[in-house]
Formats: structure tokens, sequence, C-alpha cells
């Protein structure tokens, strides 16, 4: 069975002016379906832009990067917004809903440009809003929401296209510790009930504990990568 | 694809609904233009269609020859001040051109008319029976005088409905009367209907006709008794009325005798020609207003350009978000052309109720005939709508081409 996400050697070079920064230097990792991600590091180490290509929202200099089989390192730009779109769902630090629109059409928002049937794009929605336990709550608007509220509008925009994979890029670094733990607590659950695969960016110690595995980037490169907890959902060998 | 559509549109709505100090000030632009456009062509449809009823007041498809000017050592008079045409002509014309259905002739003259103890000046016209049904005069009683009363010099008259109101008391019956032209008592055996202003502005209802021959001989005392102050023709199809004029041209040619390098001793005008000039005034004038509608389009156009622009910078992080979660460019670009079309069609829809109002003032305050056409709504509709489609082309393409990474930073 291929691995969900299989990194090889991935460089990405950015040129600001005369000045060449290479944030990621040959960078390989490799991530099994189901598993729960943390990845930690101080800032300018390379691990948001190893998320933004993880996503799909950017693409490696040299290297390869296959999620799901596909090789992304080749694709259109529309070709990635639809594997954004199928395979992919974002969790972001500042939430970044749309304003003055309602949850029940933030989390509407992936399936909107799927295409799909309006009365099945509600239907959806409010089920993800159920599952992060919003029921009741479709019709306000993000400034109606507590911070930890919209964080779970956000996810519920993140698994109502089901994606194989959830990036979630600190996630609680704009929440009060009982928010940050109720969001954690819905990842886990995710993880651990549904087998969503998590890669979560932190910097809190206590936040990154709820993954499986941490895996610290330093200049451009994997400095670490240790299981920290058993899987929560056992994977048969040899399938 | 159509639940995008109807949901873009939804969420444009609601995004003008939201700002709408901003969004009606965007769609000025807009709405000013066509407003304009769809007032004027309304007034202008108005104009012409008054100026064509005028000209059709003239009769149907007729000719008019006047005789050419007098020139005494290089002196030229006025128009018509030569004796050229004649009886004869008029009616020689009508045996050798087939084209005409009918030739007519007149001579006026104004002069002193007396009833009763009222006097008025007006225009007499001695005329051929024909002349009226040229002109297509009809009458509201009485009726007209016939070939005999012109062979026998009859002493009778057709007046004008000017005449009845400066002569007569109002309901009092002129038909019957007795008034006196130049002393000559002449009986009034009928009243014609009012055709109001001539295409030149002239009161056609201010006259009397008379028959020629009693004109010729009882009043104007002409010293050159045949001779006519114009001669009229008429065709029983308009697409006639070229070749007809060629060919009176043509006779009257040979039967002055003019030399083949000597100019026409006459002037010859179909009611085609008289209705060109009008036409004419009335193209220039809608060209005029085309131009200022399309400069009120463009500054209208560039107001939503801007406003777009505006938008999509403010927006920014909203299109990083639609682009992380699978918007592909042409999601993104067809969400800001709808917006900007949206724009454009409501103030395109303000502009036509605005500008149907103010033809309708127009014609309740000053009077003017206003024509409000379907055909310049679904024109200004339209405009509005490639006015959105253009200027909302390059804010859409300017949100499309964001990187979704640097738009999800933006602050």
């Amino acid at each position: 069975m291929a691995a969900l996400i299989e990194c090889e050697d991935v460089w990405k070079i950015y040129r600001v002016g005369d000045v060449e920064v290479q944030a990621l230097r040959g960078l390989s990792l490799t991530i099994e379906q189901g598993e729960f991600v943390a990845i930690m590091g101080s800032s300018g180490s390379g691990k948001s832009t190893l998320m933004n290509i993880l996503g799909c929202l950017d693409q490696p200099t040299k290297g390869r990067y296959r999620l799901n089989g596909i090789e992304a390192g080749n694709l259109k730009p529309d070709q990635l917004a639809g594997i954004r779109n199928q395979q992919i769902g974002f969790v972001f630090q500042s939430f970044n809903l749309i304003p003055r629109t309602s949850a029940l059409e933030n989390a509407q928002l992936p399936l909107f440009y799927r295409g799909l049937p309006l009365k099945e794009q509600r239907a959806q929605a409010a089920a993800a809003l159920g599952r992060v336990g919003l029921q009741g709550r479709e019709h306000h608007y993000p400034t109606q929401l507590s911070g930890g509220q919209q964080q779970r509008v956000a996810i519920a925009r993140a698994l109502v296209t089901s994606p194989s994979l959830l990036l979630a890029d600190e996630p609680t670094g704009n929440l009060d510790t009982q928010s940050s733990q109720e969001i954690m607590k819905i990842l886990e659950t995710l993880n651990r009930d549904e087998g969503i695969t998590i890669i979560l960016v932190t910097h809190e110690v206590d936040v990154a504990a709820y993954a499986t595995r941490e895996i610290v980037i330093k200049d451009g490169q994997v400095l670490s990568d240790r299981v920290t907890k058993a899987r929560p959902t056992a994977i048969p060998v040899g399938v | 694809m159509s639940a995008f559509v109807w949901l873009t549109i939804l969420t444009a709505l609601r995004i003008l609904a939201r700002n709408r100090m901003r969004a009606g000030l965007t769609m000025l632009g807009i709405v000013i233009g066509v407003a304009a456009v769809i007032a004027m062509v309304s007034i202008g449809e108005g104009a012409k269609r008054a100026v064509q009823a005028q000209i059709a007041t003239m009769g149907t498809n007729v000719i008019v020859i006047f005789p050419g000017v007098t020139s005494a050592s290089g002196v030229r008079g006025s128009q018509g001040s030569a004796m050229t045409l004649t009886v004869s002509d008029a009616l020689d014309l009508k045996k050798r051109i087939p084209l005409l259905a009918d030739t007519g002739w007149a001579k006026r003259d104004v002069m002193q008319i007396i009833y009763g103890n009222r006097n008025w000046n007006g225009p007499i016209n001695g005329i051929s029976p024909s002349y009226l049904t040229i002109r297509d005069w009809s009458f509201t009683s009485g009726g007209p005088f016939t070939q005999t009363d012109l062979e026998s010099a009859a002493r009778v008259a057709l007046i004008g409905q000017t005449i009845v109101g400066n002569l007569f008391e109002p309901g009092e019956e002129p038909v019957g009367a007795v008034i006196r032209i130049k002393n000559v008592p002449f009986h009034v055996i009928g009243v014609l209907a009012p055709k109001g202003q001539s295409a030149q502005g002239a009161d056609q209802d201010d006259v009397i006709f008379i028959p020629f021959s009693t004109a010729e001989r009882k009043v104007f005392g002409t010293s050159f008794i045949g001779s006519v102050g114009a001669m009229f023709g008429s065709t029983d199809q308009v697409e006639d009325l070229p070749m007809a004029a060629e060919q009176i041209r043509e006779v009257l040619r040979s039967r002055h005798r003019i030399q083949a390098e000597q100019e026409d001793d006459f002037t010859i005008r179909t009611q085609v020609d008289i209705g060109k000039v009008q036409e004419g005034t009335s193209e220039t004038l809608t060209m005029m207003l085309f131009a200022i509608a399309s400069v009120s389009l463009l500054v209208g156009g560039i107001g939503i350009m801007n406003i777009l622009l505006v938008s999509v910078t403010e927006r920014t992080r909203e299109i990083g978000v639609r682009m992380a979660v699978g918007a592909k460019r042409r999601h993104i670009v067809m969400q800001f052309l709808i917006e900007a079309m949206t724009l454009s069609l409501v103030g395109g829809l303000l502009g036509i109720v605005l500008g149907i109002a103010g033809a309708k003032l127009t014609t309740l305050i000053a009077g003017w005939p206003t024509i409000i056409s379907g055909n310049v709504i679904l024109l200004a509709f339209f405009f509005s709508l490639v006015v959105g489609l253009f200027f909302g082309l390059y804010p859409a393409n300017k949100a499309a081409r964001l990187n979704p990474i640097e738009a999800l930073r933006y602050e």
C-alpha cells in the first residue's frame, strides 16, 4: 500500500532580489494513511513552506511530492485546485472564514466549487457542522461566534469534502487554553474514530502531544522524526 | 454550474446590498448614461415622428415644382419670382409622364378678406381642383369645388381653420356665407380640416382656396395669364418619386427650350427630399446623443472597474481561502465578473426606469412628444451588460491570478 504522502529530496528555493533563500533542502518524508503528525520547528525552519507544498498550494523547486500516488509537482494551478478540493482540508491559525457569511455557507464553500446541487451542499455542510458540535449555529455569522466556534466552523469546512488529508496550521494559535483543548479533542477524535490523516503545525508542546508522531524541521530538513504514541487504529500489516 | 452561478449572483447582490452607498455611487455613471440614452432617444424619436407627421401633411408622394428666379443684369430675384411655369406645362406633364398620377397648380397672394365687420389678411391660393387631392386636403364641412367651377371661374372659396377662427364667431357655420376678397364676393362652399404646422413651421391652416381661373381673372389681376406660382404632381408609389422628378425635369427643359449647358429655370423637390433634410437633422442629434451616452457609459464602466479593483484588494484573503478550498481560476473570474455585471445591470435597470420617467416628464412639462421604443430599452440593457463584462474582466483576472499563499497571508 502506497503511503499517503511521499516527499523525496524536496527543495524549495525562493529568490528575493539577488538573494537565494533555500527554504527546503532535500527534505524527505513519508506519512501513512491515518497518521496524526505534529510538525514542529522554529520560525524560518521551513515548516510553513513544507505545509504549503503538502497542501498543494505550492510546488517543489526540485524533488518529488506524491499525494495519494498523484505526482503533484507537475500539475497546473487548476489541477492543484482540484486536488485541494478533493483531497485536502485546511484549518488555519486565523480561521479564515469568509466574513458576513453564515457558518453554513462557510462550511459549504468547498462543495460550492464541486458544483454539487444546492440542497446536497446544504445537507452535507449541516452534517459537517454537526460533527464539530455546532448544530443550531448554522445561520450564525463569524462575528457572532467565539474563536473556538469559528475554528470549529473552519474544521467543518475542511471536513465537508471527506478529505484524505487535513492540514492544520497552528489551529490553536489564536485560541485560549480551553478552546484549544476543545479543538484538539475534535481533531484527535476525527483521527482516532474516522481515520482521517492529520498534519498539524504547532509551536506548543502540549498541542503537539495530541499527535502520534512528531517531526521537527530545522533549516529545511527533518531534524528528528519519532513516534510518540501507539497508532490509534491498528493498520493491518501487509495490506 | 448553475448552482454555482446562482449562488454567485446571490452573493454579489448581498455584497451590493451591504455597501449600498458605494454600490449606488459606482452605478451612478451607468444609471446616468442609460437614462440619458433612453430619455434622449425617446425625445428624438418623438421629434422625428412629429416631423414625419408634418411632412405627411404635404400629401402623399408629392413633387413640388417652383419656377426659377428672375435675373435682371445679373441681379437675381427670389425663388419663384420668374413666371416660367404655366398651366399648359402642368397639363402637358400629366399627358407625357405616365408615372404621374395627377398634376395640379397654384398661385398665391396675400390679400384682405372681409366678412361682416371683420377682416383678415391671409394667403389667397388660386388652385386647380387636383391640387386638393394631391395635397390630401379634407373637409370638416362642405366640399371641394369642381372642374366646372374652374372652367366657369366661379366665385367659390374653401377656407382653412385659421381663417374660420378669425372671421367667424365660434359655432357659426361658414359654409354658405359670403366673404369678400379684394371686394369680390365669394361663396364659402367648404371648410378645410386642420393640418397644423408645415415641416417649415408655417401655419398651413391660414389659407383660402379659390379656383385658379377666378384668382387669375378676378382677384390677382395677373399680367401673364396661365403662369403659375408652383406646380404639384403625385405618384402612386413613393419609389417612383425620383424617376418622376427626373422625367419632369426632362420634359420641362425641352418645353422651355433650355440648352444643354444652361441651368434649369425651375426647381423640383420631392417629398422624400424634404423628409431627408429633416431626418438628417434628427440623425445628427441622435449621433450626438449617442456620443454623450457612450462617454457616460465609459465613465460608468471605469467606475465599476475602479470599485472592483478596490474590492479585489479588500477581499484578497477571501480569494485566498476560496482558492485553498478548491476554487479554480474560472470560478474566481466568474465571481468578479458576475459582481461587475450585477452592478452594471442593476445600474442599467435603474437607468431605464429613470430614462422612461424623464421622457414622460418631458412630455408632461414641456409637452414634447416622446416615443419610448422597446428596442432602445433592450439596447441599453445590452450595453450595460457589455460594460459590466468589459470593465469587470481586468479586476476579475487580477483576482484569479493571485497566488493563494500570498493571498492567505494578506493583512
